[in-house]
């Protein structure tokens, strides 16, 4: 095995142990956190306050009867699930979590896939999200599930378009589609204290990726496809047990990946001002991770605090949404962005 | 590697194509397509064409397939009885097929060993000059392309809303 194959595992086995570890952790802040908004305890049973919860559900779902309907499409039926994985599973390997660090003499890059198309990749990789919710509503044989995804392929078509202009709109002050160089551009200090943060001068764009990021990760109050009191559950409404799980850890872990994403592009990602990113490379390394997972936090408490605020928007106010404000917004950012750009460069 | 990747790749893209072409199922048919241009952009990367490979993903299997599939889930197509069809019309089209195959295979002898069948340097695919070419030397391909996108945009509008506000007269 060589030395580079090696330490590619090794960095995908840091981020997985982040990503994996997302969804029962943020069942937990999740449930506590709604508890604590409306004045209940919750669940408070499992371990010291109920913080071994996700396990416990787990294992629920594990033991729960594993259902196929009576005229689903099978190959399809089965194949969705797995499918609600691969962006969340595919898209952290363009997001730096280091600098590069020294190892053994030689020196490696902590990112995954050290590519130069990286912010293309994770939006492609992305985009492929869709697929899942698509063929899960087809092939349940249920209308509620197809209605569910019938708003979803929509809403997150609308969606995207607004998210990949605010994404693109940061890469132009970087220069660069590489993700490292995003976050290198917003090193240092604005008057000495403001750390240069993408947030600052593009927080309209900032704005309109994170209102993009609720509806592609189909959160409240965006959560149109699997809305209860009108289509049961949406496109999951046939799934039941582990099947049903992968669907719940694809959303967790989506939401992981976009504030990974929203972290890296507009707070500096795994950079922090003052920090010392020198010294012996697991040092560095579990720093910048450490950094990074702050963040990420930062902005999982958001998407719980917001989706426990907010009543649900109507399918034409989301759609009236997404094209008439957020994509002129986004569009008026990026021509802002670009244009401060180059009279800065000239 | 290299070539257990390509041989993987390519025979999984004209396997998923065949399925295309030949699955009853309009929404099978719409998830091979998915799978041949997903194989199509690995092939890409081999060839050391990344940017290219990344909006293949992007482009069709995120944005243009996804539309397939919701006009297919929309109108609730069913599946595809076998046609039956005239004789004549199948003469034509096995006739047109062996055609474009001739084109097809002329073209691609004829490129043998010029200048396009190059092997690409990484300058060549690289974002920057990639760019600058586009924005230069191609600019008005470049923005005649964008403008026809637009035509195309302003008159599916133009399509759809005419018969709105007849559907408004007559429930009133």
């Amino acid at each position: 095995m060589s030395f580079a194959f090696a330490a590619t595992l090794a960095k995908m086995g840091a981020w997985l142990a982040v990503l994996l570890n997302a969804a029962p952790v943020m069942l937990w802040v999740e449930r506590r956190g709604s508890a604590l908004m409306q004045d209940r305890r919750g669940p408070n049973r499992v371990g010291p306050m109920g913080i071994f919860q996700g396990l416990a559900d787990a294992v629920k779902f594990l033991f729960k009867e594993d259902i196929v309907p009576s005229g689903a499409d099978r190959p399809l039926y089965l194949l969705a699930p797995m499918l609600a994985l691969v962006p969340a599973l595919t898209t952290f390997v363009v997001i730096p979590f280091g600098p590069t660090v020294e190892v053994a003499g030689r020196s490696v890059a902590l990112v995954v896939a050290d590519v130069d198309t990286g912010a293309l990749l994770l939006l492609a990789l992305a985009s492929l999200g869709v697929y899942a919710l698509v063929m899960a509503g087809y092939s349940s044989n249920n209308k509620y599930s197809l209605l569910g995804s019938v708003r979803a392929s929509a809403q997150m078509i609308s969606y995207e378009l607004a998210l990949t202009l605010s994404v693109v709109a940061t890469l132009v002050p970087a220069g660069s589609f590489r993700l490292d160089r995003v976050v290198e551009a917003q090193q240092g200090l604005w008057l000495g204290f403001v750390p240069q943060w993408n947030i600052f001068p593009q927080i309209i764009g900032f704005v309109v990726f994170l209102v993009a990021a609720f509806a592609e990760t189909n959160r409240l109050p965006f959560d149109l496809p699997e809305a209860e009191s009108e289509l049961v559950a949406g496109y999951h409404t046939e799934y039941s047990s582990m099947k049903f799980a992968l669907f719940f850890m694809g959303e967790y872990m989506s939401m992981t990946t976009l504030s990974a994403l929203a972290a890296t592009l507009y707070l500096g990602g795994w950079h922090l001002p003052g920090l010392d990113y020198t010294g012996a490379w697991w040092l560095v390394a579990l720093k910048g991770m450490g950094v990074l997972v702050g963040k990420i936090a930062l902005f999982m408490m958001f998407f719980v605090w917001v989706r426990w605020s907010f009543p649900r928007f109507r399918f034409d106010q989301l759609m009236r949404l997404g094209w008439k404000v957020l994509l002129p917004l986004a569009i008026l950012n990026f021509i802002g962005v670009a244009a401060f750009t180059v009279a800065g460069a000239s | 590697m290299e070539l257990a990747i390509f041989a993987l790749f390519s025979v999984l893209a004209l396997a998923s194509a065949v399925v295309v072409i030949s699955h009853r199922n309009p929404v099978y048919s719409v998830m091979s397509l998915v799978v041949t241009l997903i194989s199509l952009a690995v092939l890409f990367v081999l060839l050391g064409a990344p940017f290219l490979a990344a909006l293949q993903v992007l482009v069709y299997t995120g944005a243009i397939l996804v539309l397939f599939l919701f006009v297919i889930m929309l109108l609730n197509v069913e599946r595809e009885e076998p046609a039956g069809g005239h004789r004549v019309h199948k003469l034509i089209a096995a006739l047109a097929a062996v055609v474009f195959a001739a084109i097809l295979g002329s073209q691609f002898f004829a490129a043998q060993g010029s200048a396009h069948t190059a092997e690409l340097t990484p300058d060549a695919v690289a974002l920057v000059p990639l760019a600058r070419k586009l924005f230069t030397t191609y600019l008005l391909p470049f923005e005649i392309v964008g403008l026809l996108l637009l035509a195309a945009v302003v008159a599916a509008t133009a399509l759809a809303r005419r018969s709105a506000p007849r559907d408004r007269e007559e429930k009133a």
